[in-house]
């Protein structure tokens, strides 16, 4: 068998978890071959900052003795990757950034203690744009993650690791994080599949704030099955977040198979502007008439007219919310600390001066002149409100429609360096995933073919707390296609 | 619409963010440019609108006044550049 272990890599959850379940496979195997993986490409596509080889194979050993005493959990034994956002106790956390470069906590994030009690093993902590912050990956500040489909291009951003590991067959799931569509954007980009939940949906006690009302994790798989396993082994209620939603999780697989016939599905007129990028339109249009073949009834046109505006609501709130969490790198009490100054400002000031990269103290600059004194109504305040009529609006077309679907990006992946030098250009990524987080709603991207050989995703959007509906749309799409079984040539 | 530069410089200031001569010419120009896109806010009519600090219907959220352990000393200390006799040491603050 050629491709015998590398076959391996590419394996959905779901097979995985049945191959380990039968013992066809142990787990030792699986994440010796993801190790083996990241070993032969990841020198390419550089999707890791970190990887826990001894620690993942000691906890697949573990699995392997649950598995063997009869235990049967979806996750068990499955090899993972973690964007380096999350908190992992005894493991580097860097978030992209020099200000936290040797940083290793002293506790693990929600998130990773439920994989770790699901069985997941984790292969390593992935690469990202500084603090979550970018579109593209290249704001980290170690190196920039290669596109697995063309290695001359972006995977997108901030989670551009995970969405990259898991498409060059490295792990065969990982997390991320959205804050503006920080795993829609590289799912799309990277062709898999990546779901921000509604906020409040998983604990973000151990993510490293970026924007509190913004940011949620979320799981990058290579099919919608897959994410609803994840998803219902990360969310749930959380003492430790206090902003972490008091509800029931359902089982997200309930109402995968359920087809859309009967569900009315809403195209919003703002997501399909006259400059898409023709290929992503097509791709879209024809993943919309798989979905209309299966029974939906799709309207086109609907109005979200404050969507222009969604952009520098976010570009505005974002900022805001970032320069506040990000004061408490000072460098007194971990992290990058300049040390030579005269006196403890200078010492402070030089720290996050030369600690923060570009981007983000870009975005710190912002934040704290839309919040001071004098521009505090004008921006801060005014955006505040604005995202009001964002959330209206959402709610107003959820009166009629089930869920929405629209492009997840205007384009496919770019080349890198095609946009660092303009930071309003690479904002414009987002145009079409950052309202959802605006309006806290839960959004996926599935991938929905190809365009000149670069991947393209369909979103779908959903009302708050009905990821079902979501993962259900996604579901029927996928199964009119098989963009899963495509492999990037590495 | 470039910032001027005093602006920019009493920002970094507010922020804390020491930043080169270089770094305060690009910002004064990149968050001008930046500003100038946020104008189109002034196209939506907010009038009687309440603002959206988060999305979720929770108020006050309240936790049983309990005490529960926490990291011990040892290991946050660990983590700091500067300590001193079990605190964390910076240069003096008042002169």
């Amino acid at each position: 068998m050629t491709d015998g272990r590398s076959g391996l890599t590419f394996l959905s959850l779901s097979d995985a978890a049945t191959m380990l379940r039968r013992r066809d496979v142990s787990s030792r195997e699986l994440t010796q071959a993801a190790l083996d993986r990241i070993a032969a490409v990841d020198g390419r596509v550089r999707a890791f900052i970190t990887v826990t080889a001894e620690r993942a194979l000691a906890a697949a050993d573990d699995a392997d003795r649950r598995l063997a005493a009869g235990e049967a959990a979806p996750l068990l034994g499955v090899p993972v990757a973690i964007k380096d956002v999350l908190s992992t106790q005894g493991v580097p956390t860097t978030c992209g950034s020099k200000m936290l470069e040797g940083f290793v906590p002293p506790y693990d994030a929600t998130v990773v203690s439920k994989l770790a009690a699901a069985g997941a093993v984790m292969v390593g902590k992935t690469n990202m744009d500084e603090f979550a912050m970018g579109s593209s990956t290249e704001n980290s500040a170690f190196f920039p993650t290669h596109n697995p489909w063309d290695l001359e291009r972006v995977p997108g951003g901030s989670s551009g690791g995970s969405a990259a590991a898991v498409a060059a067959g490295e792990a065969t799931f990982s997390l991320g994080s959205d804050t503006g569509g920080s795993i829609r954007q590289p799912a799309a980009l990277c062709g898999v599949v990546g779901m921000k939940p509604t906020y409040g949906r998983v604990s973000r006690y151990g993510l490293v704030a970026f924007a509190s009302s913004l940011d949620q994790v979320g799981p990058f798989t290579r099919t919608v099955t897959d994410c609803a396993l994840v998803l219902n082994a990360i969310c749930g209620h959380d003492p430790c977040d206090s902003t972490s939603a008091p509800v029931e999780t359902p089982d997200f697989t309930a109402d995968l198979e359920r087809g859309v016939s009967g569900l009315r599905l809403g195209v919003p007129r703002e997501y399909m502007p006259d400059d898409l990028d023709p290929g992503v339109r097509k791709r879209v249009e024809e993943a919309i008439g798989a979905l209309v073949a299966q029974g939906a009834q799709v309207d086109f046109g609907v109005p979200l007219p404050s969507t222009e505006a969604a952009l520098a609501v976010y570009y505005i709130i974002a900022p805001s919310e970032a320069s506040a969490n990000l004061a408490r790198y000072d460098g007194v009490k971990y992290g990058f600390s300049y040390q030579d100054g005269a006196t403890m400002w200078e010492n402070m000031e030089k720290t996050r001066g030369l600690g923060f990269g570009a981007e983000v103290k870009r975005r710190i600059m912002i934040g704290t002149y839309t919040l001071s004194a004098g521009y505090y109504d004008a921006y801060y305040l005014k955006a505040q409100k604005v995202r009001t009529v964002i959330r209206r609006e959402f709610d107003e077309a959820f009166e009629t429609y089930d869920a929405l679907v629209a492009p997840v990006t205007p384009t496919p992946a770019f080349k890198l360096g095609e946009k660092t030098a303009d930071p309003y250009a690479m904002y414009l990524n987002d145009v079409f995933t950052l309202p959802v987080n605006i309006a806290g709603l839960p959004g996926i991207s599935v991938p929905c073919g190809f365009v000149d050989g670069l991947p393209v995703g369909l979103q779908v959007i959903g009302k708050p707390f009905d990821e079902a509906t979501v993962l259900r749309v996604a579901r029927a799409y996928e199964a009119t296609a098989n963009w899963a079984a495509a492999r990037p040539a590495l | 619409m470039e910032l001027p530069r005093e602006t920019v410089l009493h920002i970094a200031r507010l922020a804390r963010v020491h930043l080169s001569d270089e770094e305060v010419a690009t910002y004064a120009r990149q968050l001008g440019d930046i500003l100038g896109h946020f104008s189109v806010l002034e196209r939506v009519d907010t009038e009687g609108v309440e603002p959206t600090a988060h999305t979720l219907a929770l108020k006050n959220v309240m936790a049983p006044d309990e005490s529960r352990p926490s990291l011990p000393r040892e290991t946050v200390l660990e983590m700091a550049p500067n300590t001193e006799d079990g605190y964390l040491r910076v240069r003096a603050v008042l002169e």
